[in-house]
């Protein structure tokens, strides 16, 4: 299924419909411990990655912890 | 040997630490370096910072090195808005599983000081939210009791600008703070070396919060030793109580009994 996203600030066109093909069509490990993803402001639990579908339009972050004082 | 005795801990909510000191992970020549520094350091709390994710990036991630050794503190580095530093910090508890948050919300990339409204907002709506709110604040007495009101578990007025090593800008605020707290002060940002940090804790500062002191120093791993024994040393200071500055002399040697009187 082909969507219209915004992904980390880039609008793109992808093949995914929920947020784990996302994440596997970003090349994203997505058994990664420390991985976490919000969708349109609020964070989508790990647990829902499955099943979440997205929309088109959606504003999807993906993001993980990295140096930082 | 340090002579802090066990009952001396660092306790930020419901967690005690024997080392007063917080450190970064940011801006070490490498990751080797890091380790060695952290570790030199004495620190229990390592801040990271929260980022888009880079699928390019190979090797060990930061995260995995220190996850398991030590308390991970993620911050809201780099946030403008109340609304970006709150999504931030749940982003962070949904990737490391902490209710931990070093909460900064910037108002200007210049001097890199803290939006009070923003971050007075922020602090209130990840307080209700359950997270433990340690904030990077300004060195300003009211700020930091509103801060403490809102239900922050700690204060962190900033000592001088991030990542500048100026030393404590305005040590008079920063002693009014630690004497009105009702949490834990830790001076987060400006510490320059190892003297700042003693002179922090010795005005009755319960915590240091460092990176660039540490990482960019000539020697890191030396640096952090350094700034251990500082924090070590200003906190027996304070405890140990300072004698009272005086204009004129007042002799150690005894006055009586001198030749040829």
């Amino acid at each position: 299924m082909s969507l219209e996203l915004r992904i980390n600030g880039e609008d793109r066109t992808v093949d995914a419909g929920t947020i784990m093909e996302l994440l596997r069509s970003e090349g994203v490990d997505d058994t990664a411990r420390f991985v976490a993803v919000a969708v349109n402001g609020a964070v989508a639990p790990r647990a829902d990655w499955t099943t979440r579908s997205l929309g088109n339009g959606d504003d999807v972050e993906i993001v993980n912890p990295v140096s930082g004082g | 040997m340090s002579k802090i005795t066990p009952s001396d801990k660092l306790t930020i909510a419901d967690k005690s630490f024997d080392s007063r000191l917080l450190i970064g992970s940011s801006l070490y020549p490498n990751h080797q370096i890091m380790m060695d520094s952290i570790a030199a350091s004495g620190s229990e709390v390592v801040t990271v910072a929260i980022r888009r994710i880079n699928v390019q990036g190979g090797g060990e991630s930061v995260i995995d090195m220190l996850a398991d050794k030590y308390h991970i503190l993620p911050n809201t580095a780099g946030c403008y808005t109340a609304r970006d530093a709150v999504l931030t910090a749940q982003l962070a508890r949904e990737a490391i599983g902490t209710n931990w948050i070093k909460l900064e919300v910037i108002g200007d990339e210049e001097t890199l000081f803290p939006d009070v409204e923003h971050l007075l907002s922020a602090a209130e709506e990840l307080v209700k939210d359950g997270f433990i709110v340690l904030p990077y604040c300004n060195d300003d007495p009211i700020t930091c009791r509103k801060l403490a009101d809102i239900g922050c578990a700690a204060v962190m007025p900033l000592g001088a600008p991030i990542g500048s090593g100026m030393g404590l800008r305005n040590p008079y605020n920063l002693e009014i703070i630690c004497d009105q707290a009702s949490v834990p002060v830790i001076v987060d940002a400006g510490i320059g070396t190892a003297s700042d940090a003693a002179i922090a804790m010795e005005l009755g500062c319960d915590g240091i919060l460092l990176n660039s002191a540490i990482a960019r120093a000539r020697d890191p791993i030396k640096m952090a030793d350094a700034m251990g024994r500082g924090v070590e040393a200003g906190r027996l200071a304070f405890q140990a109580g300072r004698i009272p500055k005086k204009l004129y002399a007042d002799a150690s040697s005894p006055t009586k009994g001198v030749i040829g009187a």
